[in-house]
């Protein structure tokens, strides 16, 4: 039972270089907090020096209501979950989970119970005499979660924990992580960066960028309202399509603040097939590129005709003047085709021309 | 995939591995087979008459009171350097192993001694510990201990044991140290959340994971100990005072050309060589199974 709270935590190391800039977020007590971003955002690093691993050199670290920046890391009554597992490879899985246990020198016959418990929860039960290696990947995964439930420590870590399974088990775990979490309710921080993970597990969504927080918030409030364009292409996939817009369009047609440049942000499934241009909203002709159908939807790659002033730049992840549109499994353009695609004012996200502020409509 | 190399001529790889297969046969299986022969041989004292004697040679040799103090010896001094340089070299590679500025430095010296020849190894040691020209021998005696290993038996087993180790220290270090890099720093890090200080963390994961590299140090250390050690000990006591620092090794030479006994010192040497081939077969047999743990 406790809260995590960092406050304007920061990461320099000896060269120089400044991997955490400054970070506050505050995790409530059993919360399930998800660090998300791509790689060499510094998410992995934040997390570990939460565990310890890791020197704070600016800020504070508070779990539970007690600074733990000088604290070694045995004693800041956390569970750490690996990308690896790493697991001990030369004990049982019995004694890889009482081996925390052993260290804090509990009786042989309460870490019997517990680690009965755990294996028990996690179906592990007929393999704890095995060695690591004699288990498959999600065997050890479970061994890993296990070493951390068996603990009951204040605040789990969980750093990648699904990375190296198969896309059909990590589904499957993350459901489990979800569900085990859920009944233990411990306070659990997890870093991903996959924003499928991040959507479905988070209770609070971090969403991380160059050693800085971009957006912190539910993350269905991220998703309907990205405060930056790289939340906006980063949270969703396929990613939201972003253009930039004329000063004079924000002006007129979508409000926001007169004599501004500003990028225009539509998710691809906000666009539906139509002849007609909603009012304040967006219509835009495309002719068809490809076609990707996944059987519930197809996915509609489009490029906008040369004459389209709003084509400008594309600071998302799409290569410029392509636009992706969701469409039902059932509809399926053919290639070569011109269609012309539209999305209503409310669906319409609209960022100031560095992609660093949301604009209110 | 395909690994087998493709030759247009069928001599070529054979021409190839031509040189190799000579200096073999012989530098090695030559005068192996001369010493096998020789075994079964008795020469009079003036090498003027040869018989054939089968196993003579070897009876003769189990029933030899100092054959056997030469074996006792040999293994005692063979554990003694192993475990000696072995433990010596592992405190150096665990704290070498920090990441600390200048660690190619250290680590680069600390490699270097391997470099130097076993007679060399010899001198340098007698340098520092001679009964008279000794540096340290001084301030042995300052502190009051007697020392003089070129009348001390066990002073002059200790001197062995000590340079023997110290050459061994560099090869033994650089395995550990690979050793130890190649343990993953996570299972190090869970096992410090784990609550493991430092020391258990040591002794309940780090040395455990060692010991494949522990296990092949240790059969390696022993061949060099059995074998490698001639030149220190030929330059340090030439097996003395007495008999107190003669080898299996040395046994073989000072027997053979030192005593003139050729037939009893080819005995010894092939009983020498199936030693060999035993601790190498178990060496084999070991690297062979990568996962030990």
């Amino acid at each position: 039972m406790a809260n995590v709270t960092l406050r304007n935590v920061r990461k320099t190391y000896p060269g120089g270089f400044e991997a955490i800039k400054g970070i506050d977020v505050d995790v409530g007590d059993g919360q399930f907090c998800v660090l998300v971003g791509p790689s060499g955002c510094g998410k992995s690093t934040l997390l570990r020096m939460v565990a310890g691993l890791e020197t704070v050199t600016g800020g504070e670290i508070d779990i539970g209501g007690r600074v733990v920046n000088q604290i070694e890391p045995a004693d800041r009554d956390i569970a750490m979950v690996f990308q690896n597992y790493a697991l001990y490879p030369h004990m049982s899985v019995y004694n890889n989970m009482a081996y925390g246990l052993r260290n804090r020198g509990m009786a042989e016959a309460e870490i019997k119970t517990r680690v009965g418990e755990a294996a028990r929860v996690l179906e592990l039960s007929a393999m704890l005499e095995r060695k690591p290696r004699q288990l498959s990947g999600g065997q050890r995964q479970r061994v890993a979660m296990g070493r951390a439930i068996v603990r009951q420590p204040k605040v789990f870590l969980f750093d990648e924990p699904l990375s190296n399974l198969d896309a059909k088990l990590r589904i499957a775990m993350r459901v489990e992580i979800r569900r085990l979490q859920r009944r233990l309710n411990t306070t659990s921080i997890y870093v991903t960066h996959d924003q499928l993970e991040a959507m479905t597990l988070a209770d609070i969504l971090v969403v991380m960028n160059g050693g800085q927080v971009e957006q912190v918030g539910n993350p269905l409030a991220i998703y309907q309202k990205p405060a930056t364009t790289f939340v906006a292409s980063f949270i969703g996939a396929p990613p939201m399509n972003l253009m930039s817009t004329r000063p004079d369009e924000i002006k007129s047609q979508l409000g926001g603040s007169a004599g501004e440049a500003g990028i225009l942000g539509i998710r691809p499934e906000d666009f539906v097939i139509t002849d007609q241009t909603p009012a304040g909203g967006v219509a835009l002709p495309l002719t068809v590129e490809a076609i990707e159908r996944v059987g519930a939807e197809t996915f509609v790659y489009g490029s906008r005709a040369q004459e389209d002033q709003r084509v400008a730049a594309t600071p998302g992840e799409l290569p410029p003047g392509e636009v992706i549109v969701r469409l039902p499994g059932t509809e399926a353009p053919a290639i070569g085709q011109q269609i012309r695609v539209a999305a209503v004012r409310q669906k319409l996200h609209l960022f100031s021309g560095d992609g660093r502020k949301r604009l209110e409509a | 995939m395909q690994k087998q190399a493709i030759f247009q001529s069928k001599l070529l790889p054979y021409a190839l591995v031509a040189p190799q297969l000579a200096i073999v046969l012989i530098f090695f299986y030559w005068p192996a087979l001369q010493a096998v022969i020789q075994s079964f041989l008795l020469q009079d004292a003036f090498g003027l008459s040869t018989s054939f004697v089968w196993f003579d040679n070897y009876l003769e040799l189990l029933q030899d009171r100092a054959y056997f103090e030469a074996i006792v010896r040999t293994f005692f001094f063979s554990f003694a350097i192993a475990v000696s340089s072995l433990s010596f070299a592992l405190l150096l590679a665990v704290m070498a192993d920090k990441p600390l500025r200048g660690s190619m430095l250290y680590r680069t010296l600390l490699i270097w001694p391997y470099a130097v020849a076993p007679p060399v190894v010899g001198v340098l040691w007698i340098f520092m510990l001679h009964p008279s020209l000794g540096v340290l021998s001084r301030y042995l005696r300052v502190l009051g201990i007697d020392w003089n290993p070129l009348l001390d038996g066990d002073q002059a087993a200790t001197l062995i044991i000590l340079a023997a180790a110290w050459k061994q220290i560099s090869y033994n270090f650089l395995f550990f140290l690979a050793g130890l890099q190649s343990i993953p720093r996570s299972v190090l890090e869970a096992a410090a959340i784990d609550g493991a200080r430092p020391m258990r963390r040591f002794w309940t994961v780090t040395f455990p994971l060692l010991s494949p590299t522990i296990f092949f140090l240790l059969v390696v250390n022993i061949v060099y100990a059995f074998f490698d050690t001639f030149g220190i000990i030929d330059t340090m006591t030439r097996g003395g005072p007495g008999k107190s620092t003669e080898t299996l090794v040395y046994k073989v030479y000072s027997d053979g050309l030192l005593g003139g006994n050729l037939g009893s010192s080819a005995a010894q040497s092939v009983i020498l060589m199936i030693m060999v081939i035993v601790l190498t077969g178990i060496q084999f047999r070991f690297v062979e199974r990568k996962v030990t743990y």
